[in-house]
């Protein structure tokens, strides 16, 4: 596939970027491989790890700059879980917190000029999704017992829709974590193959006759671009964040 | 011309699983454009509802990543 598009011009295939690597020399991805993948998440767990343990280390009364950020991302998130799932889903803030710094940090971090985008392989964020699919389940389960199934039974429509409405509340509920996943993983794997794509576009037409008017046009295009996937960088956290807290209203309270 | 007719199938399948794109499209477009409606009859009550309208529309875009899906399924796994 990648080598019948080089010949044809681009000077690198846009899906590259995406490829696992092997760290260290060359061969085959392992089950214990230290890949590019693993460089990246531990650089995303440092800085979270900085960003909390060197804002909150001063506690001043009049916050610096880098405890403002840690204090505003911790209040943006608690006032959210509070607002969205309800005062008695505050229990489960930890992991929610935890699930929103990890995007948001490898989202802004695979902005980085040769960075890897974590999130945008379809294996960590099914991972994400699951954990959330399967946390949502069984808190539903042991809070509520068998009156976690009335979720599927919408008690507010006539009697002849229900059975409809719950095959199609149980398809929808099987559904959450593929469109959980895929969202995330689609949005940060769609913009940066835009990105790279005006990359390549760049330079390809310098060397052609038309290219002094349609190089600095994909530059503009590449710039534009990186302004709007800093903002689905942070909004795609967001998502994933406000569903999770949506998924867990559902457990905590099943009934419509 | 080389290559053989399921590739040449997988492409336009690619292709036209771009459409669900427009799909999307309008259904963001819609979910946007009457959540402004509504904000600027009662601008007070605006600002609580801005996680609905993220809600709704990564309801809404969800169904053209599905579409963005089949196309990479077709062109990396086919």
């Amino acid at each position: 596939m990648a080598t019948e598009e080089h010949s044809e011009g681009l000077v690198f295939h846009p899906m590259d970027q995406f490829i696992v690597k092997p760290l260290f020399g060359e061969g085959a991805v392992g089950m214990m491989t230290p890949t590019n993948v693993t460089l990246w998440m531990a650089l995303t767990v440092l800085a979270i790890a900085a960003l909390f343990v060197f804002g909150t280390r001063g506690r001043a009364i009049v916050p610096s700059r880098m405890q403002s950020v840690a204090e505003l991302a911790y209040g943006f998130i608690h006032k959210m879980v509070e607002d969205v799932a309800g005062k008695d889903a505050l229990k489960f803030f930890p992991y929610i917190f935890t699930v929103f710094c990890f995007i948001v940090f490898s989202n802004f971090l695979g902005l980085l000029p040769k960075a890897f985008t974590t999130t945008s392989h379809i294996a960590v964020t099914a991972i994400l999704a699951m954990a959330v699919f399967l946390t949502v389940t069984i808190v539903g389960f042991v809070k509520n017992g068998a009156g976690f199934l009335s979720l599927f039974w919408v008690s507010s429509a006539p009697l002849p829709l229900r059975p409809v409405l719950a095959l199609i509340e149980v398809i929808s509920y099987f559904v959450r974590p593929v469109s959980h996943s895929i969202r995330l993983a689609g949005n940060m794997m769609a913009g940066h193959a835009v990105i790279k794509v005006f990359a390549a576009f760049a330079p390809l037409v310098l060397m052609s006759g038309i290219g002094l008017a349609v190089t600095p046009l994909s530059i503009i295009a590449i710039t534009a671009m990186y302004g709007l996937e800093i903002l689905v960088a942070f909004i795609q956290a967001y998502v994933f964040t406000i569903l999770t807290c949506v998924y867990l209203k559902d457990a905590l309270h099943p009934h419509h | 011309m080389e290559g053989d007719i399921v590739q040449m199938g997988a492409y336009i399948g690619a292709g036209l699983a771009c459409m669900g794109m427009g799909g999307a499209a309008m259904g963001v477009g819609n979910v946007a454009g009457n959540f402004l409606a509504g904000a600027l009859r009662n601008p007070s009550a605006a600002a609580g509802q801005t996680a609905t309208l993220f809600i709704g529309i990564a309801f809404a875009e969800a169904l053209g990543i599905f579409s963005f899906l089949v196309a990479l399924l077709l062109m990396f796994a086919v």
